[in-house]
């Protein structure tokens, strides 16, 4: 898929959630890896799949939901075939994961030094006095200011930007090879957003993690990955490298969202929305997930569900315009640029 | 877009008490809004952005007096609101409706859509009784919905179909003008983007005019026509979209939207790193509220508050609150601050 050797390797991931109403396949058949060294995004609406992707790498799907199949490849190994002993040296080690809502990861009631050295006891076997050192040292390096007086903070006590520093700093205590962090700025404002983003990239170039950074903001994914995996209904649709996909876009979809984005870097007539609305689960189309929302979807489309399927370059589509099948206009154009007016 | 001047809010004052000790008397106040003045025009797109916490909504609600603002006046259409007893606002709320972010929260979970829409034209009197079930299906087919809908339930739908019924129920009453708290921001982008244009098109057809409220500044310059900046309960920076966009003067909307990630990997990253984190509206900073993060910051900026103000080479209607904006513009005041690393966070002091 790319030239680079990757850490991770996912299969034909298949996750459900089996409630009252019946299966809901969360995560159907999702493709993707994530190259040594690099940032891969992972972009799509609400409920496509994003988070629960993200939890099953790390085997933290529980009750009603299910892993049924695939393969998760860690370093050449599956994660799949590993006990939950094996998996718990794994978490927090070797892959961490940065949550959208600090709250929910952090315990309110241990303090902010309690929690990172916890994470050097559980991995490292470190004691107290040894722990507090590295954890000032991991506070010093996201940026918190005084990390001598943190140590002894609780969460509650800390700002939403500081907090989210937090969580990076135990993320990264153990100096992981792969870090996931699921919309790790949703919550804060932009100008805290640009501080936390910058400190990622540059914490990953200093300690050479592999990242998997989860957004619905297109913008953070133009300027934080280097590979794009686009998700809708528990499928990746697109996969390509970041220029490619803003520069020439292949599916629909991945067309119609960046057709659908107010943008603050120039002025646009009008936005051109994609139809309709995502299917909810009980009336998933059975052919491609996107034809009842797509302008150029054909009875084939409707019918049948296409492949991802290589188009050169490293680049996955799924999409029957780009198979020989195809039956509706061959010279169809799905993405032409806009002509604009730079500021 | 008329020269009459639908809305003008003058130094409008909404603290929040802060009580304490066990006689619960007042030890303080949240400034969440202090000392605002701005026009809107009829027919226009007005935004307000800025941070979490420094005003925005604090700024809709005073306006349509879900609180009661401190100081200041609010005139609509003529009338201060502030004057009026309930009886003759509640007659006033007629012509200014609000759309919040969270259509769940806003809507009865026990009504249908067609029994929501009644309550409002009944309540508001507007519409005779025996034209409403036209005018109902009339509003759900203008906001895209279908007939059978009004018979259904907020839990039925979708959160960009409850943005849609946000939006029939605000129209249903004939307003002049429309707050809109947030209305699109929880909307997925390509929903997002049919309500906007939805937005847009009443506006042009009906003559709204439009408060718009948002930190999504994709969202702002694509809706508005002239936009408002606040820091910390003041407007730092107003002037028309085109100015505040291509030609920003205030060194906090400078940092503002050189934070905004955009959507081309070739996009050229000059980004100011602001310090720290926004202060408290308790206990603001003296002088300039801006100065515990500013780039610019001197002595001066801590002691005198600077007043919004033009400049000989700022459009018409653009004005900025900032001691040296021509010194900036033309290079002589330089940084103070170190502004392109994000760990060099300096030692101030957190106020909580
Ligand atoms: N515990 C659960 N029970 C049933 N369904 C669930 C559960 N958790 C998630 N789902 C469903 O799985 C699908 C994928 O959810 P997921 O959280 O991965 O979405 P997402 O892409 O992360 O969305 P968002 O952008 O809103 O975070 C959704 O349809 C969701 O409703
Ligand atoms: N009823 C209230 N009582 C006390 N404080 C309040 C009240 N309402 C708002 N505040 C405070 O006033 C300030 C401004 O709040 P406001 O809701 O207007 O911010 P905002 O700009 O709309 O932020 P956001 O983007 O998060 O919605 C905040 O510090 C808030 O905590
Ligand atoms: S397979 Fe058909 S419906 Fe699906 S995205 Fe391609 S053209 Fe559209
Ligand atoms: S007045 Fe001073 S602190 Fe305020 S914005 Fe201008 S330079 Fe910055
Ligand atoms: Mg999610
Ligand atoms: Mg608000």
């Amino acid at each position: 898929m790319s030239t680079n050797e990757s850490i991770l390797e996912v299969t034909d991931l298949r996750t459900s959630f089996f409630t009252e109403g019946g299966e809901v396949k969360a995560v159907d058949g999702v493709t993707f890896d994530v190259p040594a060294g690099k940032t891969l995004g992972i972009v799509g609406e609400s409920g496509s799949g994003k988070s629960i992707t993200a939890m099953s790498i790390l085997q933290l799907i529980s009750h009603p939901g299910k892993i049924k199949g695939g393969e998760i490849k860690f370093r050449g190994k599956n994660l799949l075939d590993l006990t939950e002993k094996e998996m718990r040296k794994i978490r927090g080690n070797q892959i961490s994961m940065i949550f959208q809502e600090p709250m929910t990861s952090l315990n309110p009631t241990y303090t902010v030094g309690q929690q990172i050295r916890e994470s050097y006891k559980i991995h490292q076997g470190l004691g107290k006095k040894e722990g507090s050192k590295r954890a000032i040292e991991m506070l010093k390096l996201v940026g918190i200011p005084s990390p001598e007086k943190r140590l002894d903070q609780y969460p509650f006590e800390l700002s939403g930007g500081m907090r989210q520093r937090v969580m990076i700093a135990m993320a990264l205590a153990c100096k992981p090879d792969l870090l996931i962090a699921d919309e790790p700025t949703t919550a804060l404002d932009v100008t805290i957003q640009a501080q936390i983003l910058e400190l990622i990239k540059e914490l990953q170039d200093e300690l050479g993690m592999s990242v998997v950074m989860i957004t619905h903001d297109l913008g953070v994914v133009a300027e934080t990955c280097d590979y794009v995996a686009v998700m809708y209904c528990g499928k990746v649709v697109e996969y390509a490298d970041v220029r490619t996909l803003f520069k020439n876009p292949r599916h629909p979809y991945t067309v119609g969202l960046l057709k659908s984005l107010p943008r603050s870097d120039r002025d646009q007539e009008e936005l051109t929305p994609i139809k309709g609305t995502v299917p909810s689960p009980d009336e998933m189309p059975v052919g491609c997930r996107f034809a009842p929302r797509c302008p150029f979807a054909t009875d084939l489309c409707h019918e049948k569900l296409p492949s991802l399927d290589d188009v050169g370059d490293g680049e996955q589509i799924r999409c029957w315009i780009y198979t020989d099948e195809w039956n509706g206009d061959p010279g169809v154009k799905v993405y032409e640029p806009e002509r604009t007016t730079e500021s | 877009m008329s020269q009459k001047e639908l809305l003008k809010v003058k130094n409008l004052k909404q603290y929040f008490p802060i009580k304490g000790g066990i006689l619960g008397r007042t030890v303080n106040n949240v400034k969440a809004v202090d000392d605002i003045s701005f026009t809107v025009h009829e027919g226009e797109t007005v935004s307000v952005v800025g941070e979490s916490g420094c005003g925005k909504s604090t700024t809709g609600r005073a306006i349509l007096r879900l609180d009661n603002p401190t100081d200041g006046t609010v005139e609509f259409d003529g009338i201060n609101l502030l004057d009026l007893n309930k009886k003759e606002m509640r007659k006033m709320r007629k012509d200014m409706q609000i759309i919040f972010q969270d259509p769940y929260a806003s809507l009865n979970p026990r009504q249908t859509v067609r029994e929501t829409l009644r309550e409002a034209m009944a309540i508001q009197g507007v519409v005779p009784k025996e034209e409403r079930a036209d005018r109902i299906a009339e509003l759900l087919e203008t906001v895209g919905l279908q007939p059978y809908h009004a018979d259904r339930y907020p839990h039925e739908f979708s959160g960009g179909q409850r943005q849609r019924i946000g939006i029939a129920r605000a129209l249903s009453v004939d307003p002049k003008l429309i707050v809109c708290d947030e209305a699109v921001s929880a909307l997925d982008v390509s929903i997002q983007a049919q309500v906007l244009n939805l937005l847009k098109k009443f506006q042009k057809e009906m003559n709204l005019t439009y408060l718009f409220i948002s930190h999504d500044l994709g969202v702002v310059r694509h809706i508005s026509d002239r936009v408002i900046v606040m820091y910390l309960g003041k407007i730092v920076e107003v002037g028309d979209k085109k100015s505040i966009f291509e030609n920003p003067q205030h060194p906090y909307t400078k940092a503002l939207l050189s934070a905004i990630p955009v959507p081309d990997p070739d996009h050229d990253k000059d980004r100011i790193f602001l310090q720290g984190d926004v202060p408290s509206p308790i206990d603001p900073p003296t002088g300039c509220r801006f100065h515990t993060r500013c780039p610019f910051a001197t002595e001066r900026c801590k002691e005198e508050t600077p007043e919004l103000r033009s400049t000989g080479y700022m459009a018409e209607g653009h004005q900025g609150a900032c001691h040296y904006m021509e010194l900036i513009e033309s290079g002589e005041h330089q940084p103070t601050r170190e502004t392109s690393k994000v760990r060099q966070l300096s030692e101030e002091p957190e106020r909580v």
